[in-house]
C-alpha cells in the first residue's frame, strides 16, 4: 500500500516538527502486543491512551501528596489543594475560560450534559417549550433532554442532517423558534467525524437570545477550542478522551449562567453554610462540585492538558488531518468499502461499512492482526437509522498514529473481505 | 486465515451466512418475535408455526454478523419438527456450552450446533451466537413480542 503522496505527506508532517515516533515513546502502553501482534490502536473516539507524563502525575500524587481537597489545614491537604487548583487553571487556560470560576470539574461529558439539562433547564424550561438538538447526536446529548421533556412536558426538536453527515444550516435554523429555550448540538460527530458549524449555529441562536450548549467530547482533543471566541454558553468535554484518565471531565459554562442556575447535586464542598433550616451554597465552581471529586484523575488531566501543549494541539491536528486524508484515500480504493460520514469538515473519524460482512466480524477479524478499531453503533443509534446500516467499523485516529497503521488497517480489511468474500 | 480465527468461523458458518437457511418471512406463522442486540445493532424476526406443542415449521429474517446470522440459520433448521420442551433443552445445552459454563458436556449433543461452540473464546460475541436462542426461548414462553440479549 505505498503510494497517495505519502513521502510528501511524511515530509511536510517533519517539517513542522511533530515527531510521531517521540510521541509513540511516550505512551507505555503502545509497545502493548496483541494476539503476538503489535498494538495498532486505532479506537482513539471511544477512549484514549495515556502518556507517560500523565501516569508519573497519577503516581506521584498518590506517592507524595495525597489528600482530600478545600478540608485539611494540613501539608499534604495543601499539595493536593493546590496541583487540583492548578489543573482546574490548566483547563481555563486550554479552552480559554475568562474565570476558574466557570470551570467545574465533573465525570465526564455525559455528568455535564445531564448537570446542565437537569439544572440549567429544570429552571428555565417549561411545558410546551423546545429543545433543539441534531441528528447526528450521541447519545448522551440526546437522552438527558428526553428525560427533562418528559419531566416537564418540554418537547424535543431535531435538525437533520444530509447524506454527507452535515448539518442542513437551513433546517436548523428554521426549527428555532420563538419557543427555542436551548440548543444542544456536538462540536464533532463521534460516529461521523463531522465538525460541525457552530459559529454559526451560536450565531443563529444567539440571535434570538437562545443559550448553546456544545458537546466537545470528541472535538476538544483534535482542534483548539476557545469558548470566549466561539461564544458558547456551555461546553462539556471529558478527559479520558484527551490522554487524561477517565472519570474526570469538564463543564465550561458562563458565569452568569452557572450564578443563576440551583445547584445539581447537594452535599460537601457546593456549601457554605448548613443550618437544618437551610443552606446556603457555595460560590462557583464549586456550587457545582459536590462531594470529594476525582483528585488523582483531575490531576492527571492537568498533566495531558501540559503534554499536549507541549506539542501544540494545531500540530496534533494537521498529523491527524494528514492520516485521516490518506486513510479515505486508500479506503476509497477498497471495492465494496462505503464510507459513512463524508462531510467537509470532518475530524479524524474513518467510519465504514463492507457490502459483504459486517462491522462486528471486521472487529473480530482485525483483532487477530492487533488492529483494535471499534464497531456497533458508537452510542448513535439513531444515526444508524439514518444511513440504513445497523453499525459500522470505526477507525479514530490519534496524535500517536502513524501512516504505517494506516497500511497495517487496510491490509488487515483486504484479508477481512479475502475470508468472507 | 489464522487458525485460532478458523476456530471462531468455522467453514458451517460462512456457508450459512452466505446462504442462510429459511430466511423469509412465514405467512402462517401463529408465534412471531423480534429480537435485538443493542450491542451490535442486530435484529431479527423470528417466525414459527407451533401445532401441538410441536414446531411444525421456523424462519426468519432480519441483519446480523455472520455468527449471529448461522446461529439463527442453523437453529431453524434444528428445531423443526421438535416439540417446544426438546427446543429449550437444546438452548439450554446451548447456552451453556457458547458461554463456558460447563465442560462435561458433550459437543456432541449440540449436532451441527457445536460449529458455534468456538464463540466461548470470545466472551464479546457469545450474544451473537445466542441472540437467535432467547428469541426462540422467547417465542416458545410466548411472553414478549420483541427480546434483547442485555
Amino acid at each position: 500500500m505505498s503510494g497517495v503522496n505519502r513521502e510528501a505527506v511524511e515530509l511536510s508532517i517533519a517539517s513542522r516538527r511533530f515527531d510521531v515516533n517521540q510521541v509513540r515513546g511516550d505512551f507505555p502502553i503502545l509497545s502493548e502486543v496483541v494476539r503476538g501482534k503489535p498494538l495498532v490502536y486505532l479506537d482513539n473516539a471511544a477512549t484514549s491512551q495515556k502518556p507517560r507524563a500523565v501516569i508519573d502525575a497519577i503516581s506521584h500524587v498518590y506517592e507524595h501528596d495525597f489528600s482530600n481537597v478545600h478540608r485539611g489545614v494540613h501539608t499534604l491537604s495543601e499539595r493536593s489543594t493546590a496541583a487540583y487548583e492548578q489543573a482546574r487553571e490548566k483547563v481555563r487556560q486550554f479552552i480559554n475560560a475568562d474565570s476558574t470560576k466557570e470551570v467545574i470539574f465533573l465525570r465526564g461529558t455525559t455528568e455535564a450534559i445531564n448537570l446542565v439539562a437537569s439544572s440549567y433547564g429544570g429552571a428555565n424550561i417549561k411545558q410546551g417549550d423546545e429543545i433543539l438538538i441534531t441528528a447526528m447526536e450521541h447519545h448522551s446529548n440526546i437522552v438527558p433532554w428526553q428525560m427533562l421533556c418528559q419531566r416537564t412536558g418540554a418537547i424535543l426538536k431535531v435538525a437533520p442532517i444530509n447524506l454527507d453527515g452535515e448539518l442542513v444550516l437551513e433546517e436548523f435554523q428554521q426549527l428555532l423558534s420563538d419557543r427555542t429555550r436551548i440548543v444542544s448540538v456536538s462540536h464533532m460527530s463521534n460516529a461521523l467525524g463531522s465538525i460541525n458549524p457552530v459559529e454559526k449555529i451560536i450565531e443563529l441562536a444567539h440571535a434570538s437570545n437562545i443559550p448553546v450548549m456544545l458537546d466537545g467530547a470528541q472535538a476538544v482533543p483534535h482542534l483548539a477550542v476557545d469558548v470566549q471566541k466561539l461564544d458558547c454558553d456551555f461546553y462539556a468535554f471529558s478527559g479520558h478522551k484527551l490522554y487524561a484518565p477517565s472519570g474526570i471531565g469538564v463543564l465550561y459554562g458562563k458565569s452568569e449562567l452557572l450564578e443563576a442556575m440551583p445547584p445539581y447535586q447537594g452535599g460537601g464542598d457546593m456549601i457554605r453554610r448548613v443550618t437544618f433550616e437551610g443552606t446556603e451554597y457555595n460560590a462557583l465552581p464549586y456550587k457545582f462540585e459536590a462531594g470529594t471529586p476525582s483528585i488523582a484523575d483531575t490531576i492527571g488531566l492537568g498533566a495531558a492538558l501540559d503534554y499536549i501543549s507541549s506539542l501544540g494541539i494545531e500540530q496534533i491536528a494537521e498529523h491527524e488531518k494528514q492520516l485521516l486524508d490518506y486513510a479515505t484515500e486508500c479506503a476509497q480504493k477498497i471495492s465494496g468499502l462505503r464510507i459513512i460520514g463524508t462531510a467537509e469538515q470532518k475530524g479524524a473519524i474513518l467510519s465504514f461499512v463492507l457490502d459483504t460482512v459486517h462491522p462486528h466480524d471486521i472487529g473480530t477479524v482485525l483483532d487477530h492482526y492487533g488492529i483494535a478499531v471499534r464497531a456497533g453503533h458508537h452510542c448513535a443509534m439513531p444515526v444508524m437509522d439514518f444511513f440504513k446500516v445497523p453499525a459500522t467499523a470505526r477507525a479514530s485516529f490519534a496524535m500517536y498514529n502513524t501512516f504505517e497503521e494506516v497500511d497495517i488497517l487496510m491490509d488487515g480489511l483486504k484479508e477481512v473481505i479475502k475470508v468472507f468474500g | 486465515m489464522m487458525n485460532d480465527l478458523r476456530d471462531l468461523y468455522q467453514e458451517v458458518i460462512f456457508d450459512h451466512n452466505r446462504n442462510p437457511r429459511n430466511f423469509h418471512v412465514m405467512e402462517d406463522a401463529n408465534r412471531t418475535v423480534e429480537g435485538f442486540n443493542p450491542l451490535c445493532g442486530d435484529r431479527l424476526t423470528l417466525y414459527l408455526n407451533v401445532q401441538n406443542q410441536v414446531i411444525e415449521d421456523a424462519s426468519f429474517q432480519g441483519s446480523g454478523c455472520a455468527i449471529s446470522t448461522a446461529s439463527v440459520s442453523l437453529m431453524t433448521e434444528m428445531v423443526k419438527g421438535k416439540t417446544e420442551q426438546e427446543a429449550q433443552s437444546l438452548f439450554e445445552t446451548f447456552h451453556k456450552i457458547t458461554t463456558g459454563k460447563d465442560d462435561e458436556l458433550k459437543l456432541e449433543e449440540l449436532g451441527k450446533l457445536q460449529v458455534l461452540a468456538g464463540v466461548r473464546a470470545y466472551p464479546a460475541r457469545v450474544k451473537c451466537a445466542t441472540l437467535a436462542w432467547h428469541t426462540l426461548d422467547a417465542a416458545i414462553k410466548n411472553e414478549a413480542d420483541s427480546v434483547t440479549t442485555e
